[in-house]
């Protein structure tokens, strides 16, 4: 189990009646790079949620690096990086002050900056290019420079797994490659990617393993395994026609 | 008519320095909780529960407590009551504050209209800030004071909970505590505000200083700034108002408040839509 950075046995999320997730068993290697698809309200969302300790199974359990979510949380073992749309791009704060932010599950009960935290903030915003835009309000900047600043807070905090919630969406093309080629960067030297996105196209090029959910983990696997035309189409209740399979 | 002298004659009288010194502060807590507030989005939970007092108010002064505890209970009464009725039906949450605090102003009403005076009703619904008593005003000064400072000692942590809450839940900070004591400071401050501004205006205190500083920039630290400044500078022109015209205090407050923002905005408005041509001009030079 040593080479698994997240672990679901048997995961059910239900809010109040409805299952979100059923019987959900999912093994993420660590450095890999997963994509995670599955039609809207398929349950990625809480899938993400279940991940980040934000629900708790109502029966199953759930391992991120060895710990359990609460305990993975306190190390800051995962780090997310929103949906743009979820994000308030007019809030009076600046790229800096976003990135710190990642840094405040350590920091004291007042949550001031030591030089350990100002060195981090430092640090993932040369990783993600973005020094020069430090003091910028975060609503100034392109679709792909704020989706760097969201990267380098998830780096200043020290995660070790990245949780991408649709990073591709209103991104155009060319943004969206040289994103995809820092992800890819981070994976190398040394992190967890997961991603959820609608952009089969791009995805046997992006992504090492894929999740396919549909009220559960219904495939998971390397790329060439898993993302083949009869268990895309079953995840998707359909033909898809535009997407060719090796 | 000397400046200095106009600003200071009033200060000779005890009323008149108790009235300065409780706008002041009443400006500083409603200022600062006013950003993050406006940053919510919770400006309407804001005007719910400062109507949902008045029961409050009545009751306490019935049985002859601080009309500040009976708001509390009622403020935090109102939150609690909404909270539960939005997360067990599928009614939305505007509509849900919409009943729960018209129905609680109602029962004020009711209640007044059976027991107290109805000058005593005019100043508890727009406020009265000259004719304060000692112990209020110690009171008043007193938790606002509290929740000033811990609202600022906090502040981290509340621009977190304001900006990305699931962020914050995901690092481990508890952000339901964290829900609750903003809740409960909101509920505070406006408790300590309506001897001020009356219960019907106060929410302007809680909204109008934030939104115009918002306006004017986007570093949260000068936010603070001049909602702070734009609040008590609004406070103390209404202290003086009263003591020269005669006017009511809290209607003088939000009404220059008022102004203040719409100056603001039509400033900016003007401003920007000429400022495109402007750039064209530099750059054809």
């Amino acid at each position: 189990m040593k080479d698994i950075a997240i672990a679901l046995d048997r995961v059910n999320v239900r809010y109040g009646d409805n299952i979100a997730l059923a019987d959900a068993t999912l093994q993420i290697p660590y450095h890999s790079f997963t994509g995670v698809i599955g039609m809207n309200g398929a349950g990625k969302s809480t899938l993400f949620k279940a991940i980040m300790g934000l629900v708790a199974p109502t029966t199953g359990s759930i391992t991120i690096c060895g710990d359990d979510p609460k305990t993975a949380q306190k190390h800051g073992h995962v780090a997310y990086v929103p949906q743009s749309e979820l994000v308030d791009w007019d809030f009076p704060i600046s790229v800096y002050e976003v990135v710190m932010m990642g840094r405040l599950g350590t920091q004291n009960i007042f949550k001031t900056a030591s030089a350990a935290d100002h060195a981090a903030v430092q640090q993932g915003l040369e990783r993600v290019n973005m020094t020069t835009f430090k003091e910028r309000q975060i609503g100034e900047l392109s679709g792909g420079q704020k989706k760097r600043v969201f990267i380098a807070r998830a780096l200043a905090q020290g995660a070790d797994i990245l949780l991408l919630d649709e990073p591709f969406a209103g991104l155009d093309a060319t943004t969206e490659k040289s994103l995809i080629a820092l992800l890819m960067s981070l994976q190398e030297s040394g992190k967890t990617i997961i991603l959820a996105t609608h952009d089969l196209l791009s995805l046997p090029a992006t992504c090492d393993h894929v999740a396919l959910v549909k009220s559960t983990i219904i495939g998971f696997g390397p790329t060439k395994e898993v993302f083949v035309r009869e268990l895309v189409e079953k995840t998707f209740d359909g033909a898809l026609n535009h997407v060719t399979f090796k | 008519m000397d400046i200095l002298a106009f600003l200071i004659e009033p200060l000779q009288y005890a009323f008149m320095v108790k009235a300065v010194l409780v706008s002041t502060i009443v400006g500083v807590a409603c200022a600062i909780l006013s950003c993050f507030l406006v940053l919510k989005g919770w400006s309407l939970l804001g005007d719910a529960i400062s109507h949902a007092v008045l029961p409050g108010v009545v009751l306490a002064y019935m049985i002859g407590i601080p009309f500040g505890i009976g708001a509390f209970v009622f403020a935090m009464l109102s939150v609690v009551l909404i909270g539960y009725i939005k997360n067990n039906t599928k009614i939305k949450e505007d509509a849900v504050m919409g009943i729960v605090f018209t129905t609680l102003f109602a029962l004020g009403l009711v209640l007044i209209s059976k027991i107290i005076s109805s000058v005593d009703l005019t100043h508890v619904l727009f406020g009265e800030v000259l004719g304060i008593s000692n112990s209020d005003a110690w009171f008043t000064f007193g938790i606002l004071s509290l929740s000033t400072l811990v609202i600022l000692l906090f502040r981290r942590t509340f621009l977190i909970f304001c900006f990305d809450p699931i962020h914050a839940q995901s690092l481990g900070l508890p952000v339901r505590l964290i829900h609750y004591t903003f809740l409960s400071l909101l509920a505070v401050t406006i408790t300590g505000s309506i001897q001020t501004v009356g219960i019907i205006l106060v929410i302007a205190m809680l909204i109008t200083p934030g939104s115009t500083a918002f306006l004017l920039t986007k570093k949260f630290s000068t936010m603070l700034q001049i909602a702070v400044a734009v609040s008590v500078g609004s406070s103390l022109i209404g202290a003086y108002s009263s003591y020269y015209f005669n006017i009511t205090t809290g209607g003088t407050i939000v009404f220059v408040q008022g102004c203040i923002f719409l100056s603001v905005f039509f400033y900016q408005n003007i401003k920007s839509r000429f400022a495109p041509q402007i750039a064209t001009v530099k750059e054809g030079i």
